[in-house]
């Protein structure tokens, strides 16, 4: 909608710029954004301004405000991954996805806070603190909202946003942008899209390249797109796709960016249900939504199967050992000597490197590295690494064995719960918390596939809850196709963003056109 | 006293002769300004990804072919991890679990007894070629207690030679790494210059008594040349036997060869027992190679690599080039291994052998013997020879057709060495040294000469 706005001149890509920076700093206590970029902003608004005056827009992305995950290297803008180890580096490059998306027009507001090194389920691990859920702040939410006490400051109930791409997530559901750039290793975009009302979509592995993302696991990482609606999704997915020669582990293959069909008959599809994600923990309101959604289907007319993936309930564990020993490797560079932070101490290189490392890291990333070099150990590396390797075949072989039976995509739940209050969820450590949180968006990672939340409905409390939909390999047309018609039975509510965040009414009615295709 | 049995095995680092390094586009040169060859990747910022380039997997699969290996039609990278100041990501991309060419064979030739007329065949037998990143370089300024890094070399492509402990002294491992040499720079895939670090050996060596298990082994290394090679094993084999004998043991460790003193001493940055936690690089996928028989049918030829039409297109390798010269031209085997020896030598060779009527047989000496002496004698190589294979093949034609005798030849050459541009025709004549051919005169001469003893 906004695309076609810019279009037929009914705002100017300035306009639209200048709005969001505002909406940025009226939605500060977010803590959304570690780097807003406004002079840079400013200046591709006003070039994308010229290509409309001149009728010559370079698609539909041209003048869009979008943000960025900060864990994505932006040329000539800070990229801090929330570590004090990258606080202040300034990357000499783009990363190929921010580089697709400037070529396409796209304005860069800034990037987006996120967990340290994007370690955590909650965005509440990195260095500028956490993000908070715009949904807090919603009409919805305090409604249902009951204060414990009189005196109880009514911020202190926040709920996070989910993680590790909370910031983006955060950017997207509150209007300060209309696309932002996550990235996903074992839910971390599907899981704060899940938490903040929005689209979360997980490609396939191997379809977008990873040149520019700072790792986090090689074998998993994808970037991640949060928007607010399927059909945005797929546009900026067009935009993205397709084989980097910097990126090795891209396909060859080429890539036809797609429109998705508006689809009416679903007596074709076969939807499986996974028994295993009904997962200790699972709230039975979600459960509800689950079952509901699945009859949704039904009554339409397709093919609604429970279907059984018996080694998930070994794919945390198994990630817990490939995660940490790739985190302990891709660690490794941060030493110093080249970029980023350095210690004074400086009696040796070792004694350097060590400072370095122990002040530049959080005590997550730190955790994660020794656990990770525990395994990869010589003596270690066959009982650890190697097994968890197998267990990986295992579960990969569970999806290839059930999409052969003749599944299409299947419906799970995204996350266990709706958001946690703060105060809440620092009552665990990060590495419990990634355990439980990422329970079910972890297995897609594993298999490569491509998946995506759509925002489902309320919970009792006001906030968002999603449902996940899982579909094969480089099949994001047809995920896609499903995920759209779900979205358009349900009907999810829009966020109603109260008044004391609201810096211009007038700014907000705009800004809630949902989508900009 | 029971007699000792040494064992040498090689490890040998050459460094690819290609343009880019092996994960990234940056250039390969020596010597140039610090860290000015540096690519993001290279510099281990961070979200850079590895590029496999072709050249150096090419060169990798010559090399394999030319050492008789099989080449491994997949491969994988791995990471091998330690921290040290040239190398920034912190691990080293190489080829630990499936390198790229394994089992093959290297035959190299002595002298016995320094007789050259006495050669003897060896082989040893090559465990595998490994693809692997070269690291930057560190130069440790004690005085102002820093430690300076330049990573132009940092990435650059290598390939590791393992040579199975076959040898058993200084002169075996340097005429095996000699020949090696020879067919890496015939090859191209390395121009394997010792002195400027593109050819790196390291020596495990060990002693043990006929019929026991095999000793402990030490690892010498900073070898830079092959003189030092065989002078550093030697010496370290006859450290192991007074160590031994004298009731002492070899320790498992790491030392570095003093060409000033000709000894070893242990290496002061001891690793220790080094868990390199090896790990599959995850950005790299297995390296697929393709011979005539498995290339599918529609590949585009850009995107594989052929064994088989490398295969094809392999020079004469230094053996081969030496056999033809045998058989061509006449000459004995060991100045075959002489003309190859010298970086040109044989092309010289050949071209006086073309545009002279002297019998190959003959000009051979005078190659070996008064052309290759003076070079040595001068530290010229045959590129800088002020005498060209023109030039000596006019003078030996002279002497071919007795205007000048061999002696008056020598003369001739030893002016030709000034480098004027005189051609020997000029100085033959300048200096009067033509051969008299006519009968008559000749008998006046020599009845001068006798009429001249009788007067006195």
């Amino acid at each position: 909608q906004v695309s076609a706005a810019l279009k037929e001149g009914h705002v100017t890509p300035t306009e639209l710029c200048q709005r969001c920076l505002a909406l940025i700093k009226s939605t500060k206590v977010l803590n959304a954004y570690i780097t807003i970029a406004e002079e840079s902003a400013l200046k591709q608004a006003e070039a994308s301004e010229e290509r409309y005056k001149r009728g010559q827009p370079l698609g539909v992305l041209d003048g869009i405000p979008i943000a960025v995950k900060d864990n994505f290297n932006t040329a000539g803008i800070e990229t801090t991954c929330a570590s004090n180890m990258l606080r202040g580096y300034i990357s000499p490059y783009n990363a190929t996805v921010v580089q697709k998306l400037l070529d396409q027009g796209a304005v860069l507001l800034g990037k987006t806070n996120l967990d340290e090194f994007a370690m955590g389920s909650g965005s509440t691990d990195g260095v500028f603190g956490p993000v908070r859920n715009p949904w807090s702040y919603s009409r919805q939410y305090k409604e249902k909202s009951v204060p414990k006490s009189h005196s109880e400051d009514k911020e202190s109930n926040w709920v996070i946003t989910g993680g590790s791409s909370g910031g983006s997530a955060a950017a997207v559901s509150s209007f300060t942008c209309f696309a932002a750039l996550g990235s996903d290793t074992g839910g971390s975009t599907r899981n704060p899209a899940a938490h903040c009302g929005v689209v979360g979509l997980k490609p396939t592995y191997g379809l977008i390249s990873r040149h520019g993302l700072i790792p986090l696991v090689n074998s998993m990482d994808v970037p991640g797109i949060l928007t607010r609606c399927v059909d945005d999704a797929a546009v900026v997915l067009g935009s993205l796709a397709g084989h980097d020669p910097k990126d090795s582990t891209t396909i060859q293959d080429d890539f036809k960016p797609f429109e998705l069909p508006d689809l009416t008959d679903v007596s074709k599809l076969s939807i499986g249900i996974p028994k295993e994600y009904h997962a200790p923990g699972l709230s039975s309101e979600i459960l509800a939504l689950w079952s509901k959604a699945a009859d949704l289907f039904q009554n339409a007319g397709a093919k609604v199967v429970e279907v059984s993936l018996p080694h998930t309930r070994y794919s945390i564990v198994c990630y817990h050992v490939l995660c940490t020993a790739e985190v302990a490797s891709n660690m490794a560079r941060f030493d110093g000597l080249e970029y980023g932070h350095r210690s004074d101490v400086s009696e040796s290189t070792e004694s350097m490197y060590a400072a370095t490392r122990r002040e530049g890291f959080n005590d997550v990333v730190r955790g994660r590295i020794l656990s990770g070099n525990y395994f990869l150990l010589k003596q270690n590396y066959e009982k650890y690494f190697v097994k968890a390797q197998k267990v990986r075949r295992l579960i990969v072989n569970d999806f290839m064995k059930v999409f052969r039976s003749g599944v299409d995509v299947l419906l799970t739940p995204t996350t266990l719960s709706d958001a946690a209050p703060y105060v809440e969820f620092i009552k665990e450590d990060n590495r419990t918390r990634s355990a439980q949180d990422d329970i079910l968006t972890q297995a897609a990672n594993m298999a490569g596939l491509p998946a995506i939340n759509v925002p489902t409905a309320l919970s009792e409390r006001g906030l968002p809850v999603g449902l996940q939909f899982i579909g094969r390999s480089f099949q994001e047309q047809q995920l896609l196709t499903v995920a759209k018609w779900f979205e358009k039975q349900i009907q999810f509510p829009m966020i109603q963003l109260e008044e004391i965040k609201r810096h211009d009414h007038g700014v907000l009615q705009d800004q809630k056109s949902t989508s900009f295709s | 006293l029971a007699p000792w049995v040494p064992v040498v095995g090689l490890e040998i680092h050459a460094q690819i002769s290609s343009n880019s390094k092996l994960f990234s586009g940056s250039q390969v040169q020596f010597a140039a300004p610090p860290n000015s060859l540096v690519s993001f990747f290279d510099a281990s910022l961070p979200g850079t990804l590895p590029v496999l380039n072709r050249r150096c997997v090419e060169a990798a699969v010559m090399t394999g072919l030319a050492l008789n290996c099989s080449i491994n039609k997949k491969s994988l990278f791995d990471r091998k991890h330690y921290f040290y100041a040239d190398l920034p990501t912190g691990y080293q991309i190489t080829q630990q679990r499936v390198p790229i060419a394994v089992n093959g064979s290297l035959s190299y030739s002595l002298c016995m007894d320094n007789k050259m007329s006495q050669m003897v065949t060896k082989t040893v037998r090559i465990k595998q070629i490994q693809l692997e990143q070269d690291s930057g370089k560190s130069l440790h300024d004690d005085a102002r207690r820093q430690t300076l890094v330049d990573l132009n070399r940092a990435g650059v492509g290598l390939m590791e030679v393992v040579m199975e402990p076959d040898m058993c002294c200084g002169e075996e491992a340097a005429a095996a790494v000699r020949e090696l040499q020879l067919i890496l720079q015939t090859l191209g895939s390395s121009q394997a210059v010792m002195a400027e670090g593109q050819l790196r050996v390291d020596a495990n060596v060990s002693v043990h008594h006929p019929g026991e298990p095999y000793g402990v082994r030490t690892e010498v290394k900073n070898i830079n040349s092959i003189r030092f090679l065989a002078k550093a094993i030697d010496y370290e084999i006859q450290r192991q036997i007074e160590e031994l004998e004298n009731g002492g043991t070899i320790l498992n460790e790491t030392r570095a060869f003093d060409s000033r003193l000709g000894c070893t001493v242990p290496m002061r940055d001891k690793e220790g027992k080094q868990d390199y936690r090896f790990m599959p690089e995850p950005n790299l996928p297995p390296l697929i190679l393709y011979d005539a028989k498995s290339l599918p049918a529609n590949m585009n030829h850009e995107q594989v690599i052929n064994i088989d039409w490398i295969r094809e297109r392999l020079p004469d390798l230094p053996s081969v080039k030496r056999e033809k010269l045998v058989e061509q031209y006449g000459i004995l085997p060991e100045h075959s291994f002489t003309l190859l020896n010298e970086d040109g030598l044989a092309d010289f060779f050949e071209n006086v052998v073309e545009q002279t009527q002297m019998k190959p047989k003959k000009v051979i000496g005078w190659i070996l013997k008064d052309l290759l002496s003076y070079l040595k004698q001068h530290s010229l190589s045959v590129k800088e020879s002020p005498v060209s294979s023109l030039l000596l093949a006019d003078l030996l034609n002279l002497l071919e057709k007795k205007v000048i005798s061999s002696t008056a030849a020598k003369q001739v050459l030893a002016e030709l060495w000034k480098g004027e541009g005189k051609t020997p025709l000029e100085i033959v004549k300048e200096q009067k040294l033509q051969l008299l051919q006519d009968q008559k005169e000749l008998e006046q001469i020599c009845q001068a000469v006798i009429d001249g003893q009788e007067n006195e």
